[in-house]
């Protein structure tokens, strides 16, 4: 049913990226900025004043529009005012705001498709009305000229309409045709063409019955239905953009010795990029300057942050942590690893691409069945009565009343319903067939790090210590933006703990921070840089004085709801995976702690995709749910794929769901929304044959009017409607 | 039935009249922000006087 409008929409990281840097580029030519903030917390008509105006009172901006229901601010502001400036400013109103690259949002905000389909319908829509007000006096008994004069009217009004609404069919038929292949539209327009002809026919001989308010109600309802599911998908679509815009593809370059701020899609092999503590590497590299901690858990699912030092490459996609890196580019844009790896992902076979949707599977044994009715009742007829214009007439009522007017609803309705049950909870829906692929998952892998964890350390053995050396701790903790620091000083003053007085208290990015403790030197840092055996764990170890140097071991923090989301799956009867790129112990200890019978540790990329096409040798349906890019082609490869609204972009591109809050829990719940989803569907098909089980019969035995098409077809599109809201 | 010769042009006026509002409002943006814009009815900012 989508196949025709499926092409346009489809997102791909590339495109998405591109044309996104190059807009970014034009704009600094430009004179005039147009600037977009994401307001998550907005919510109320004070807000929208209360943002526009203090927008407004900024001095060059020239206009300030707030949109609720995207929870978007857009500001058309002279080059002087910087997205920073305006995000500040908001912040202090008391609003969070971020910005977002106006690049990759344009690409969503003319909806072409969409507002072509709203014109369509809308045209149909007011066609059918006016044709149907015409037929109610026909069918309430005007007879001879008036009759002729009302048809001559219909045909007058929809002639033009279903030359202009019904484009999409006509191409999306022509289209199938033209590849010798059938779809739910061949049909369709056969009925149309069919209708058309045999009323104009019946019109000019004075005849009594015309369809033409059939024809146009049967494009109104099927227009309704794919603008429907393009809406569903258009919401989705732009909310997983968002996701995307809000990380601006800006790098600080050094250029003859001056730090310029310029988009990453500038950046050219051998320039020296400055990497600041909680910035990504924007291009591939080598390090010159500083010495730092690196996070490569996206790319590899290690925990263990990675030491840096001058010499060392790092890829696109990694996390410095410390201190300040100053990397020379060898590798930018398409070329890096980042996109080499994305770049897999298109290789992998899709789990998505060989499966047939529920709408497509049922048109392979409609279309044909259809079409044969309809032209053994034309065959049958004019054989038995040899008027060619009796038959012909038969034919029309046959495909005007079989045609799939609910079956085009029966599908979108109940999605676009599920779909926003879903987005309420949390869960963005991407791919249309997502829903019918998720109620049949039976087995379910997880990857670990970001996903099943946070990604945030937690301090496990704080009971071991003595207060002396908790207060030390802290003290030396505060003086780090270090993960593991933040999480121990955290953990300190929860419990209650002071700082102990230390002086000179300085951080060595890469090691740790030292200070001077009541004469004695303190450190807090790396296993080597203090003095102590590193172990399996991840850990800091403080030192003090010749004393030997105590460990601080700290386990992933899980994501909240991993534990009932995991526990619910396993409730409802489906075999849970863990499979990870981190060591053995580690994987073992969450596997454990969430009671998850099979796990996998220190798996490559590929080796994640082979296990998930392994299971679905076994006639497995696998839904995949990770973050990182060393799990892009395993979500690529399962049935279908969830990512966290945390994972990297890549890694969102290649999922079918896109989880917007930080909770697992709605996945449980989406198999159950999905598995319902999938029944009202059925329902729907159900619903639709039963009203041509009757209907049929009735028109090939030539008593079907056009007031009984019309019935059957409104009648029974309505009760689809109304099936559809019923899903809990 | 000369009634019809007044009342089918009329009808057909008005349904053209509906449809070109629709299409101005589709042309206008004025479905993008359906939430914010039944928020905004409440707004009395510009209750005395109309936005300079």
């Amino acid at each position: 049913m989508t196949a025709a409008i499926r092409p346009s929409i489809s997102a791909c990281p590339a495109c998405v990226a591109a044309p996104g840097a190059q807009a970014l580029a034009e704009q600094g030519l430009h004179k005039d900025a147009r600037i977009a903030l994401s307001l998550p917390t907005i919510h109320c008509s004070a807000c929208i004043s209360t943002v526009e105006r203090s927008l407004a009172a900024v001095p060059g901006v020239k206009s300030a529009r707030v949109n609720l229901t995207l929870k978007r601010a857009t500001i058309e502001a002279e080059a002087g005012v910087t997205p920073d400036q305006l995000v500040t400013l908001l912040q202090q109103t008391g609003y969070e705001a971020h910005e977002l690259d106006a690049g990759t949002l344009s690409l969503t905000q003319n909806d072409k498709v969409g507002r072509d389909l709203l014109m369509r319908m809308a045209v149909s829509g007011f066609a059918m009305m006016n044709v149907m007000l015409l037929s109610v006096a026909v069918w309430s008994g005007a007879t001879d000229a008036t009759r002729d004069l009302f048809h001559w009217i219909s045909a007058a009004i929809a002639l033009p309409t279903l030359a202009f609404s019904g484009v999409p069919f006509y191409k999306s038929a022509w289209s199938a045709l033209r590849v010798r292949r059938s779809n739910m539209d061949v049909p369709i327009v056969t009925a149309l063409l069919l209708a058309v002809v045999a009323s104009i026919w019946e019109t000019a001989l004075s005849g009594h019955h015309a369809y033409f308010d059939a024809a146009v109600a049967l494009v109104f309802f099927l227009l309704t239905g794919r603008y429907l599911d393009h809406r569903t998908r258009a919401i989705a679509r732009s909310a997983a953009q968002e996701l995307s815009a809000l990380e601006v593809p800006r790098a600080t370059a050094l250029r003859d010795g001056a730090e310029v701020v310029m988009p990453v899609a500038d950046l050219r092999i051998g320039d020296l990029i400055l990497v600041r503590p909680g910035g990504r590497m924007p291009v591939d590299g080598v390090i010159t300057e500083g010495r730092s901690e690196i996070d490569r858990s996206l790319l590899t699912g290690e925990t263990l942050p990675v030491f840096a030092e001058p010499g060392r490459p790092v890829s696109a996609g990694e996390v410095n942590l410390t201190g300040p890196l100053t990397i020379r580019a060898t590798a930018v844009g398409r070329e890096t690893s980042l996109h080499r790896m994305a770049d897999l992902v298109a290789i992998a076979e899709s789990g998505r691409s060989r499966y047939t949707s529920l709408a497509d599977s049922t048109a392979k044994y409609y279309t044909p069945g259809v079409l044969f009715l309809s032209v053994a009742s034309f065959i049958g007829w004019y054989l038995y009565s040899a008027d060619m214009r009796t038959a012909l007439n038969i034919a029309a009522a046959v495909l005007i009343i079989t045609c799939p007017c609910a079956l085009g609803l029966a599908v979108p309705a109940v999605t676009t319903a599920a779909s926003g049950k879903l987005f309420r909870r949390g869960m963005l829906i991407k791919d249309a067939t997502a829903l019918e692929r998720l109620a049949k998952v039976d087995t379910v892998v997880f990857d670990k790090t970001g996903t099943l964890t946070a990604g945030t350390p937690e301090l496990v053995n704080l009971s071991d210590h003595s207060p002396r050396d908790l207060a030390i701790a802290l003290a030396l903790a505060e003086g780090s933006s270090h993960p593991l620091s933040v999480s121990l000083a955290a953990a300190a003053r929860a419990a209650g703990i002071a700082p102990a007085p230390i002086t000179e208290l300085t951080e060595v990015p890469g090691y740790g921070t030292k200070g001077l403790w009541q004469g004695q030197p303190v450190r807090l840092g790396r296993a080597s840089w203090t003095g102590a055996v590193p172990g399996a764990e991840t850990a800091a170890w403080l030192a003090i004085g010749t004393e030997t140097p105590r460990a601080f071991t700290f386990t992933d923090r899980l994501r909240p709801g991993a534990a009932e989301a995991v526990r619910n799956l396993m409730a409802k009867g489906i075999r849970v995976l863990l499979i990870s790129g981190d060591s053995a112990a580690v994987v073992e200890a969450l596997a454990r702690r969430l009671g998850i019978p099979e796990w996998l540790a220190e798996s490559l990329p590929a080796e994640k995709a082979a296990r998930i096409t392994a299971l679905q040798d076994e006639g497995r349906h696998v839904l995949m749910v990770g973050d990182g890019l060393n799990d892009t082609a395993a979500l690529t490869a399962a049935n279908v794929s969830i990512s966290p609204a945390s994972a990297l972009d890549a890694a969102r591109v290649a999922s079918d769901i896109v989880l917007l809050g930080s909770d697992l829990s709605p996945i449980a719940d989406a198999v159950t929304t999905a598995q319902s989803a999938v029944r009202r569907i059925r329902e729907n098909f159900n619903i639709a044959t039963l009203y041509n089980v009757i209907a049929v019969p009735i028109a090939i035995a030539g008593f079907a009017t056009p007031l009984v098409a019309a019935l059957a077809m409104s009648s029974s599109s309505i009760t689809v409607a109304l099936n559809a809201i019923r899903l809990k | 039935m000369e009634v019809l010769s007044y009342l089918i042009p009329i009808s057909l006026l008005l349904g053209g009249v509906g449809l070109v509002a629709f299409i101005y409002t589709v042309r206008t943006n004025q479905y993008d922000d359906p939430e914010g814009d039944a928020r905004r009815i409440l707004n009395d900012d510009w209750d005395d006087h109309p936005k300079p």
